[in-house]
């Protein structure tokens, strides 16, 4: 049975019920009493997300200070029920303007209750999509682009819309200036043993988009991943373009996507949400380019000193640079006082998460900075277990060419919530004709080498539009074990 | 930017009701709108605002969507307590349902269906019908919901007003949301009910294949699930199936994937071919690991999913164990999930890999990750013949961390090793005694003492450790005195001398005279008489070889694993229990066992149990729970060698002064079947010719349950198990219940000693027990059984006559409770009396009145709860009044079933 509540609360971190919607008759109201009972003060609470008392079972999520709890008596699909969960939060983010927390719901509850009653009927999801909901739940206090006037007049089709085929997408969108943003967002996720052999590594990729498009537009993506193009050259029966091509381990999409015809064709197609959205999800394990290499040695100097040396290596062009590189250097707990030496950037003992921390704000290619600290321990006798070293972490933000920063400077891509904090100057490039693709213009580091080679944009209207295209590399979970 | 709607909360805390009551009929529209806001606010927070009812009822009646959403809202929560008072709203809701906003129709439709009052119900059919065929597709898909929401409520009057038909007319709406509403709806129907109303043909499902395109997501989870029920007629049409369903393991929504792989599972055990297959499970393989980048809640579901389709499926993720390798912040839950993955995938390929991770996990923080991160490699140790001893070596670098709990769980798993491949790995006990005086827990120690038994012949100064175990010996738990006993036995077997030999006294004379522990005592008693009688025999019994063991353990049942296969994605595939182990709804009208959550888990509670009782007295350090003397196929039965051996001087029976006729007869001996027969719980037509009667009895002040099987099948069958779900008084086994192979055709009884406040369930009392048996060649089997509470009814129930008096009196009226046995004749009083004070209720006093007799009675059961009783009647004719009074009404329908059925009998 595809139902996946039948009563969902929001509490905050003390219990209080924020919000309560019960969906079925098939659990009691006083279920939330059993939940903060029997998992919200017990050791309990962290060890498995989700439970069962008595007759009912319990799935919870904690978002901020917030705990979203969805009680059930039947078989219900867990699955749907805490995907449900994290698309109704990144509903209401939208609604209240990026916050979720306590008070973003006690402010909000009149919404939020409209909302639940409109996103899932006797615990089925419906349509969760902000852009078709905004049409017709407003609320005042609420920025809305759609409304002004009160919300007693809806807009006309609005039922057919949320009901519609492309259910994420209003019609009649008019724009002056045809754009369309694509930011290519790859993670290293890297895990790596301390005799510095590579057990893990994958890039997690997606690519974000942000549209502003008028009509019912059909969009075409074209990548540089080997089964695609081996498809298309198959179509056009002319042999593959020699050049990097990159396997695919996995792509998930946008609920926009033509799943069957990505299928039988390999193509990206799709009538994209307006505004921004993921449009689809990658992870690649072939052929990752890691940007980084950490080598380091720990030394245990009898009971009460350790010495720590860190090289990091970069392992991309030298005309490139990393910003915001932070390197955490796991240490005791008992750390009494430690003394550093680095050739780069600035080092500090943070006590609080029991780490040596290093942090470089700019980062060239090509070189290997050191540091090196001692660490002092206060002596105790009670800890006689012997201290189990957590894996070094580190951080990056963005990797990109000198000579790009000079390039395109465009101001209305910097509200982009995927731009990393510290790369305040934001750098696009306009998308090179598909023929004039080459790995010379476009400077910017991938650590998958995945490139857009094309988008393509029908519309009836025919009208034009200009493409931005911008690669970013950060840290996923980069861990080094020591 | 956001809302402000935080002050509705805030309380001028002075009669806030009747300030509410002003507000909401202010006449002006605002304040009324706030006062609603508040009104839900309060109710929010739990506070009853239930009276305001008719007063927020009056501002249904409103333009402003916002203001009728809130009042409906409130009639959602309040209406079942006001039903009178909801019939109000009706003429509003039908007004709506008409309204010429859609948005206004579909609202009044889907709350209405949310408002579970008879009256209204009525109401709602007339609307229902209309808008199911309403013009706008959004109105139509909320109808479709709303349908299933009147069939929860009144099943019979969705079939009568024909909504049955119109909800599958639906499945060929042009609209896809409208399909996938009415798809989940009649799924949601289906499954309630015990006819069959939506059964998907190959059209249907080739229509809903095709609109799986255009549905939103969620609609895609729905048809999904609906469809993953259809059997394929044969291999093309599930290969045909399949091929439309594989383009939604690209989606970007975790429940769509998962249910297109459980779809796809299902049909690919029909598909022959295994060259499709074996493409399916390239292509099935990728989707799944993409899934342990979402959220850790989603990638939990995702891992419990994962290790079952890896125990049907292994070869999709067989290259992928990489992926499964933990990092070092997940979540422990996520953590112990992919260590159990880990294990299932682990292989002589990739093993070398697999161990140095294990290994950096038990020099982790959390002290259960480590422990079983130590068990894991224990595990693969057991799984991969080639990779034992590289196994072994990274148990031994572990035990020279010595850090205490990882030396005890490498201890544990390595008396496992040692059972798995005898005779191989001795030399790595000289290590393991370095550390024997840090073991402190129960398990370890009784490893460590396994394997010095097991191993005394090489140990030269065996006897002397175990010597120092045997100080301390009345104070261990018993799996340890156990585990000592056995190994002193072992050890005096092999090395006859004069040290153990004093040893041997020792431990038997503490087993069997100094401990109340019937386990121990008769598993001294058999070594005792074996030795004294037959120490040869004893050899072969004690040292006998012993069956390999197998890493068997969360390894599911075939028949359970389809099951849960079929149910990917649900709570069913998290929790590995089939659903009816936790739904407690019943069909409507089918009739199904209801049961709730076994205590343990049947999962765990079987898996752990099935390795143990396999291999029978001898050998397993673990299993406390086995008894001895069950294990009726030792490969050596003593009985079959009756040759005595005088080579080796009878030393016990001398030492012990026992004589060989000695009266030993073991304690639990099952009583001879002279009482009357035992109800039938199992009848044989449907336990697959097992028949099981059983009833609970009382002997000397203990609780019994008497059971009785037979095997009418045509195998043998062994390993018995049972398992007592919760009830009323917490009843439970005391001990693993002991039965023997049962040949076909043969019968056995059994007594199972009983105990009492073990797992209470809540609720209101009641004498049902629900019962599970299972054995190793049959599914398991669930009964129920109605406990005679008079069997809880103690010795010392007996009352004086001024402590009686005092207790009536001291009990409120309202705690007596009166009823009438009608057809009950008492016409021998003093028989009566004589038998109900052998069931331990006592009588207490007797006294006329008019021409009726009445007789007192108490009876008093566990925790001290006492028991007053009268009975009224006049002798020799039918009728019987009792009346009880107990500190515990709520449990006197209990009382009254033991009273009437005392006097029955």
């Amino acid at each position: 049975m595809p139902v996946s509540a039948s009563a969902i609360y929001f509490l905050n971190l003390r219990g209080d019920v924020l919000i309560n919607r019960l969906y079925r008759d098939d659990v009691g109201g006083n279920m939330v009493d059993a939940f903060r009972m029997h998992i919200m003060q017990t050791k309990e609470l962290g060890t498995c997300p989700v439970r069962q008392i008595g007759g009912c079972s319990f799935f919870y999520m904690r978002i901020s200070n917030v705990y979203i709890v969805i009680v059930v008596s039947s078989n219900a699909n867990v699955a749907c029920a805490f995907k449900f969960v994290v698309e109704a939060v990144a509903l209401f983010k939208s609604y209240f303007g990026g916050a979720f927390d306590e008070d973003a719901i006690r402010n909000n509850f009149v919404l939020i209750y409209e909302l639940l009653d409109e996103i899932m009927d006797f615990g089925y999801p419906q349509n969760l999509s902000p852009e078709i909901l905004k049409l017709y739940i407003t609320q005042e206090g609420v920025r809305s682009p759609f409304s002004s006037k009160p919300s007693d007049k809806p807009v006309p089709n609005a039922t057919l819309q949320v009901t519609g085929a492309v259910g994420w997408r209003r019609e009649g969108l008019v724009y002056k200036k045809n754009e369309v943003f694509l930011d290519i967002v790859e993670s290293v996720n890297l895990l790596m043993s301390s005799k510095g052999s590579v057990l893990r590594c994958d890039v997690t990729g997606k690519i974000l988009m942000k549209c502003f498009l008028s009509g019912m537009p059909d969009l075409k993506l074209g990548l540089n991943d080997k089964i695609g193009l081996e498809k298309e050259s198959q179509l056009k029966s002319r042999p593959t373009k020699s050049g990097k091509t990159i396997e695919l381990d996995d792509v998930t999409f946008h609920q926009c996507v033509n799943l069957t015809r990505f299928n039988s064709e390999k193509t990206v197609s799709f009538v994209p949400p307006d505004g921004e959205f993921e449009l689809m999800k990658y992870r690649i394990t072939e052929g990752v380019n890691l940007p980084f290499r950490v080598l380091p040695t720990i030394k245990e100097l009898g009971r009460t000193r350790i010495e720590v040396n860190v090289k990091v290596k970069s392992v991309f062009g030298a005309k490139m640079f990393a910003l915001g590189v932070v390197i955490k250097i796991p240490v005791p707990k008992q750390t009494a006082k430690t003394s550093f030496q680095v050739t780069s950037g600035r080092a500090k003992y943070n006590a609080a998460i029991d780490c040596l921390v290093w942090k470089i704000r700019k980062f060239p290619g090509q070189t290997e900075p050191t540091m090196s600290a001692e660490v002092e321990l206060i002596s105790t006798m009670a800890e006689k277990k012997s201290w189990t070293r957590p894996p070094i972490q580190m951080e990056f933000q963005c990797i990109m060419h000198c000579r790009s920063l000079v390039n395109f400077i465009h101001n209305s891509a910097s509200e982009t919530t995927s731009c990393p904090p510290l790369c305040v100057i934001v750098v696009l490039h306009l998308l090179p004709k598909p023929d004039e693709l080459d790995e010379e213009l476009v400077p910017m580091f991938t650590a998958s080498g995945l490139r857009v080679r094309f988008l393509k944009v029908w519309e009836k209207s025919g009208y034009n539009t200009v493409e931005w295209v911008r690669y970013i590399t950060k840290a996923g979970s980069y861990e080094v074990r020591c | 930017m956001s809302g402000h709607d935080s002050k509705y909360f805030s309380t001028t805390k002075k009669g806030e009701i009747p300030e509410l009551k002003e507000e909401l009929n202010s006449q002006y529209k605002d304040k009324r709108k706030d006062a609603v806001k508040k009104v839900i606010a309060a109710m929010t927070v739990g506070k009853d605002v239930s009276s305001l009812f008719t007063d927020v009822v009056n501002c249904m009646q409103t333009e402003n969507l916002e203001l009728k959403k809130l009042v409906y809202l409130y009639l959602i929560n309040y209406a079942k307590s006001q039903p009178d008072l909801a019939i109000l709203a009706v003429n509003t809701f039908v007004k709506d349902s008409q309204d010429p906003n859609p948005l206004i129709r579909a609202l009044a439709v889907r709350t209405m269906g949310c408002i579970r009052v008879d009256k209204i119900t009525e109401y709602l059919c007339d609307p229902l019908q209309r808008c199911l065929k309403d013009d706008d597709p959004y109105v139509r898909k909320t109808a479709a919901i709303c349908v299933a929401k009147l069939f929860d409520i009144n099943a019979e009057l969705v079939e009568d007003r024909g909504f049955l038909d119109s909800l599958k007319d639906l499945i060929s709406d042009n609209n896809p949301m409208v399909v996938a509403n009415a798809v989940a709806a009649l799924a949601e129907i289906q499954e309630n009910s015990s006819r069959p109303i939506f059964e998907i043909t190959g059209h249907t499902l080739s229509k809903l294949l095709t609109a799986l395109n255009e549905c939103t997501e969620w609609g895609q989870v729905f048809i999904l699930d609906a469809l993953s029920k259809y059997k394929a007629a044969d291999a093309r049409e599930a290969e045909n199936i399949v091929e439309r369903v594989t383009p939604r393991l690209q989606h970007a929504n975790c429940a769509v994937v998962l249910s297109a792989v459980k779809m796809i599972l299902q049909q690919m055990e029909l598909i022959t071919s295994t060259d499709v297959v074996r493409n399916l499970c390239k292509k099935m393989a990728p989707p799944l690991v993409t899934l342990l980048s979402a959220e850790p809640e989603i990638q939990y579901v995702a891992l419990r999913n994962i290790n079952l389709i890896v125990q049907r499926r292994p070869t999709i993720l067989a290259h992928e164990i990489k992926v499964f390798f933990c990092k070092y912040n997940d979540p422990i839950y996520v953590k112990m999930e992919k260590l159990e993955i880990m294990i299932k995938l682990a292989s002589d390929r990739n093993i070398d890999q697999v161990l140095l991770e294990f290994k950096e996990y038990a020099t982790e923080v959390d002290v259960d990750f480590v422990r079983k991160a130590v068990r894991a490699i224990g595990r693969c140790a057991i799984k991969l013949e080639r990779a034992a001893e590289r196994c072994i070596s990274v148990l031994l670098e572990l035990i020279k961390i010595k850090v205490n709990y990882v030396v005890q769980e490498a201890i544990i798993v390595i008396k496992d090793i040692f059972r798995r491949y005898p005779n191989t790995y001795e030399s790595i006990i000289a290590t393991l005694c370095e550390s024997l005086d840090t073991l402190d827990e129960p398990e370890a120690k009784a490893s460590m003492i396994w394997i010095i038994g097991e191993y005394a012949e090489r140990i030269d100064n065996a006897d002397e450790l175990l010597e120092s175990f045997l100080e301390s010996f009345p104070e261990e738990p018993a799996q340890v005195q156990l585990q000592l006993l056995t190994a002193t036995v072992k050890l005096f077997l092999k090395k006859p001398t004069e040290g153990p030999q004093q040893m041997i006294q020792v431990v038997l004379n503490n087993a069997t005279v100094e401990t109340d522990n019937p386990d121990l005592r008769d598993r001294a008693y058999i070594y005792w008489r074996l030795l004294s009688t037959d120490p040869e025999a004893a050899k072969d019994v004690v040292l006998a070889e012993k069956p390999v063991i197998t890493d068997d353990s969360n390894q599911l049942d075939p028949s359970l694993l389809d099951e849960l296969l079929a149910n990917i994605a649900t709570l069913s595939s998290v929790y590995h229990k089939p659903p009816e182990a936790f739904v407690t709804r019943v069909k409507t009208t089918a009739q199904r066992i209801e049961e709730d959550d076994y205590p343990n888990g049947s999962e765990q509670g079987y898996s752990d149990a099935t390795s143990q009782v396999a291999d029978g007295a001898a050998s397993p350090p673990t299993s406390s729970s086995s008894s001895p003397y069950t294990a009726t196929r030792q490969s050596a039965p003593p009985a079959a060698a009756p040759a005595p051996a005088p080579q080796v001087p009878d030393l016990l029976g001398d030492l012990m002064g026992l004589d060989n006729s000695g009266a030993i007869v073991p304690a639990d001996q099952p009583a001879a079947p002279s009482s009357p027969p035992l109800p039938v719980l199992l009848p044989a037509s449907t336990g697959q010719g097992l028949q099981i009667s059983a009833q609970l009895t009382r002997q000397d002040g203990q609780i019994f349950y008497s059971l009785l099987f037979e095997n009418n099948s045509q195998i043998p069958l062994d390993g018995f198990m049972i398992q007592f779900n919760k009830n009323t008084f917490g009843l439970a086994a005391a001990g693993p219940l002991q039965v023997p192979q049962l040949q076909p055709g043969t019968s056995a009884m059994s007594l199972l000693p009983m105990v009492l406040f073990q797992n209470i369930s809540a609720g209101p009392p009641s004498s049902l027990m629900q019962i599970a048996v299972k054995n190793n060649q049959q599914p398991v089997w669930y009964f129920n059984d109605k406990m005679a509470v008079n069997v809880l009814f103690t010795e010392d129930g007996r009352m004086e006559r001024g402590s009686f008096l005092e207790t009536w009196r001291s009990l409120p009226d309202s705690n007596e409770i009166l009823k009438e046995f009608p057809g009950i004749v008492v016409s021998n009083p003093e028989a009566t009396l004589d038998r109900l004070a052998a069931s331990n209720m006592f009588f207490i006093a007797k006294r006329k009145h008019v021409n009726q007799d009445v007789f007192y009675f108490s009876a008093k059961i566990p925790q001290g709860v006492p028991i007053l009783i009268e009975l009224t009647t006049v002798i020799g004719n039918p009728g019987v009044k009792c009346a009880i009074k107990t500190p515990n009404p709520d449990m006197a329908p209990l009382f009254f079933e033991a009273v009437e059925t005392l006097l029955k009998a």
